[in-house]
């Protein structure tokens, strides 16, 4: 076992310092912050895009009181309710009728108020009438009741602690920490899939073959990969916890998960690099079949698709703490360090994700196992039945 | 023939450092090693010679471990699993191969850890051993702005940096020009001269004429000789070149059946009861004898003798369905 170790370190070593010592490296580190600074140089566009209203237009064309009133409504509801919440009103004429002046091609309104403050007529396509007959008949209602209308004054009774806010904040922690792994994973592990194809190309994989078990190549490329994976993690990390502490106004702790947060650190790390050896080890396992890096590519495609599945399983679980797809999420080894990540935000015991972690664990050396027979079964075309040799010692 | 190999995974002393026994390996329906046994003395040069085709690479990596047989049993300094023995081995393969960036001590010294040298003992050999023989300005270069010849050399060091108890060679001299395999020679004899045990596959008839101590001709997936390259040679008759000044007369009956003339000599192989019998003949029949000479074969022929009729014998095999058809 200690010769399996020590190989996989070796060559473990030398594909580490051949990636990190390569020019593209910096690109590799550089690359995911690029949207951040494209975003930071573009941020004018950007808050011009974010600021431009896209509420619908309703034109009203009542009388000139029953506008004024509905106008006034409008403002008094705005402050209360907040801008966004209400379409804007624009006062419209009364002729033509609302028909030929929604037909017009210059028309920027999507429907036209007409008739009375009581018996309001809303003009529209269907759908938009769906959409906005609820908010003109509160503004039509506010209108009529203006000088009625008081708003009543709230009593706050404030509680330092709120269960079902806090629930709510661990919901919102799990589901960013999978979404956050779950990049990671897809944007790092996809390039474990062209690794072997180096060595059999330059034909190095017989040299390594003949001085160490194929089970040490596979685990050291995936060491390899994974070393260089938290070295990107953590440049792409610290940089965005150096602009956090930049922009960050202190205002507002953030709320905690329910393992608190240095568990949840050392869970999230834990979990990932299980979920980047589940999927590395599958897709080592198969990329090693591939013998050129065209078959390479057209392994990606498939693969990402099978991603996207186990993400949306695993997040679909997070809403459902508990509930059969929850626990088949935690148990199915690709999706279970997402949804026990998810998990580790809402629940505090802790065992389950030592037994996850163990049971993630098996799964894989289960799966480099199986791709290392495959491997010398179809590549090196040696060792028979693969499953016969499942559980036979890595060095014969 | 070599003695039964026990199911023991220990490494025991043993006269041989390579051993295999009724090993078989198909691909498909193609025997590329067919009922092989080998044994070679720990110690000795041993060449495994043979036609392109012949099964050679394959048997070696069977001995070696990168392949299981189908059939039959290998002990590799005394081991049944050749990989627990890795670290007392050294491989060169047929195709060769390194990393294209590597930098060339970097390259050796991967190799040599890769058997469990230490990293730092491997780089301070690598750059020694570049620098014996002629190549320290290549110690810092990138793989890839080697020449083919040097890059050979490199990979070379890289299978004896560890100071293997065994070296396996796969057509080394292949790709070398005359001058590369000259030192590649000399650095076999040296290895030899310390104990190490050389077992290397060739089918250029001369490097195994100078080097071996024993050889095996294969061809077919199957071992045809064994033995020394003399006993190779020994398995044909020497060769008579006679030239007369008479072409004909009662002298030629003395002849035997199976001579040739050619450019104005006879040839034939000596006969059974040696030559004393003939010159009589000759000399009594006034046959005017101008010139006569004995030649041993060469293993060359020897090897061409063994291989050529084995490809015959499988050609005919081969062949003899479809003529029943």
């Amino acid at each position: 076992m200690m010769q399996l170790w020590r190989a996989a370190f070796v060559i473990a070593r030398r594909d580490f310092t051949a990636v990190v010592l390569s020019r593209t490296f910096i690109l590799f580190l550089l690359g995911p912050l690029l949207p951040i600074l494209i975003g930071f140089a573009f941020g004018g566009l950007g808050d011009k895009i974010s600021s431009t209203d896209l509420r619908p237009v309703v034109g009203v064309a009542m009388s000139a009181q029953d506008n004024a009133a509905l106008m006034r409504a409008h403002d008094r509801l705005a402050q209360r309710m907040g801008d966004q919440t209400l379409p804007r009103l624009r006062p419209a004429p009364a002729t033509p009728s609302p028909r030929i002046q929604l037909a017009r091609p210059d028309s920027e309104v999507v429907a036209i108020l007409t008739g009375t403050l009581a018996r309001p007529v809303l003009t529209g396509k269907a759908q938009d009438l769906d959409r906005l007959q609820g908010d003109i008949g509160l503004l039509s209602t506010a209108a009529l009741a203006e000088r009625s209308l008081q708003f009543v004054t709230i009593e706050r009774e404030e509680v330092a602690t709120s269960l079902g806010a806090q629930a709510q904040a661990r919901l919102i922690i799990g589901r960013i920490a999978q979404v956050v792994m779950f990049f990671l994973t897809i944007l790092l592990a996809g390039m474990i899939l062209s690794n072997l194809v180096e060595e059999k190309t330059n034909k190095i994989i017989e040299i390594l073959a003949a001085a160490v078990p194929i089970d040490a190549i596979f685990l050291g490329k995936l060491m390899a990969m994974l070393a260089m994976s938290f070295v990107g993690i953590a440049f792409w990390g610290g940089t965005a916890f150096a602009i956090f502490l930049a922009l960050h106004d202190g205002g507002g702790a953030l709320p905690a998960p329910a393992v608190g947060w240095p568990i949840f650190l050392i869970l999230a790390v834990l979990y990932f690099a299980m979920a980047y050896t589940l999927l590395g080890s599958l897709f080592l396992g198969i990329g090693a079949q591939a013998a050129t890096v065209r078959e390479v590519q057209t392994l990606n495609m498939p693969i990402t698709m099978g991603q996207m599945l186990i993400f949306f399983f695993a997040s679909y679980a997070v809403d459902h703490m508990g509930s059969p797809a929850e626990l088949a999420a935690c148990i199915f080894p690709f999706s279970s360090p997402f949804a026990m990540i998810a998990r580790a935000g809402q629940d505090a015991a802790l065992w389950p994700h030592l037994v996850a972690l163990v049971w993630q664990a098996a799964f894989v050396a289960l799966i480099i196992r199986v791709g290392v027979l495959l491997f010398r079964r179809h590549v090196m075309q040696s060792g028979g039945r693969w499953w016969r040799n499942l559980f036979r010692p890595a060095t014969g | 023939m070599i003695g039964d190999i026990s199911a023991s995974s220990t490494a025991a002393p043993s006269a041989y450092a390579v051993e295999g026994h009724g090993l078989v390996k198909t691909f498909g329906a193609f025997r590329a090693v067919d009922g092989v046994d080998i044994a070679v003395p720990a110690g000795s040069i041993y060449g495994v010679l043979g036609p392109n085709g012949a099964g050679k690479t394959t048997l070696l990596r069977t001995l070696l471990g990168i392949i299981d047989p189908d059939e039959g049993e290998r002990r590799l300094l005394g081991e049944t699993q050749p990989l627990r023995m890795a670290r007392e081995v050294g491989y060169l393969p047929e195709e060769r191969g390194l990393y294209p960036s590597m930098k060339a001590f970097e390259a050796i010294a991967f190799m040599g850890a890769l058997r469990g040298l230490p990293l730092r003992t491997g780089r301070e050999r690598a750059k020694a051993m570049l620098d014996n023989h002629g190549m320290g300005a290549a110690i810092d270069k990138p793989i890839r702005q080697l020449s083919k010849g040097m890059a050979q050399t490199v990979q070379l060091f890289g299978t004896i940096v560890h100071e293997p108890r065994l070296i396996v060679l796969d057509e080394p001299f292949s790709g070398l020009d005359a001058i590369n395999q000259e030192k590649l020679e000399a650095l076999i004899r040296e290895q030899a001269r310390r104990g190490v045990t050389i077992l290397f596959s060739t089918h250029v008839i001369a490097h195994a004429e100078r080097l071996c101590e024993r050889i095996a001709i294969v061809a077919g997936g199957r071992i045809r000789f064994e033995g020394t390259p003399g006993d190779a040679r020994d398995q044909l008759r020497s060769q008579v070149r006679l030239r007369t000044r008479t072409s004909d007369g009662a002298w030629r009956r003395a002849l035997p059946a199976d001579t040739m003339a050619e450019e104005g000599a006879w040839h034939f192989a000596l006969p059974d009861e040696g030559i004393e019998p003939l010159l009589r003949a000759l000399i009594d029949g006034q046959a005017g004898i101008e010139s006569l000479s004995i030649e041993r074969p060469g293993l060359h022929d020897a090897f061409v003798a063994i291989a050529g009729a084995a490809i015959a014998q499988q050609m005919r095999r081969d062949d003899a369905p479809e003529e029943d058809a």
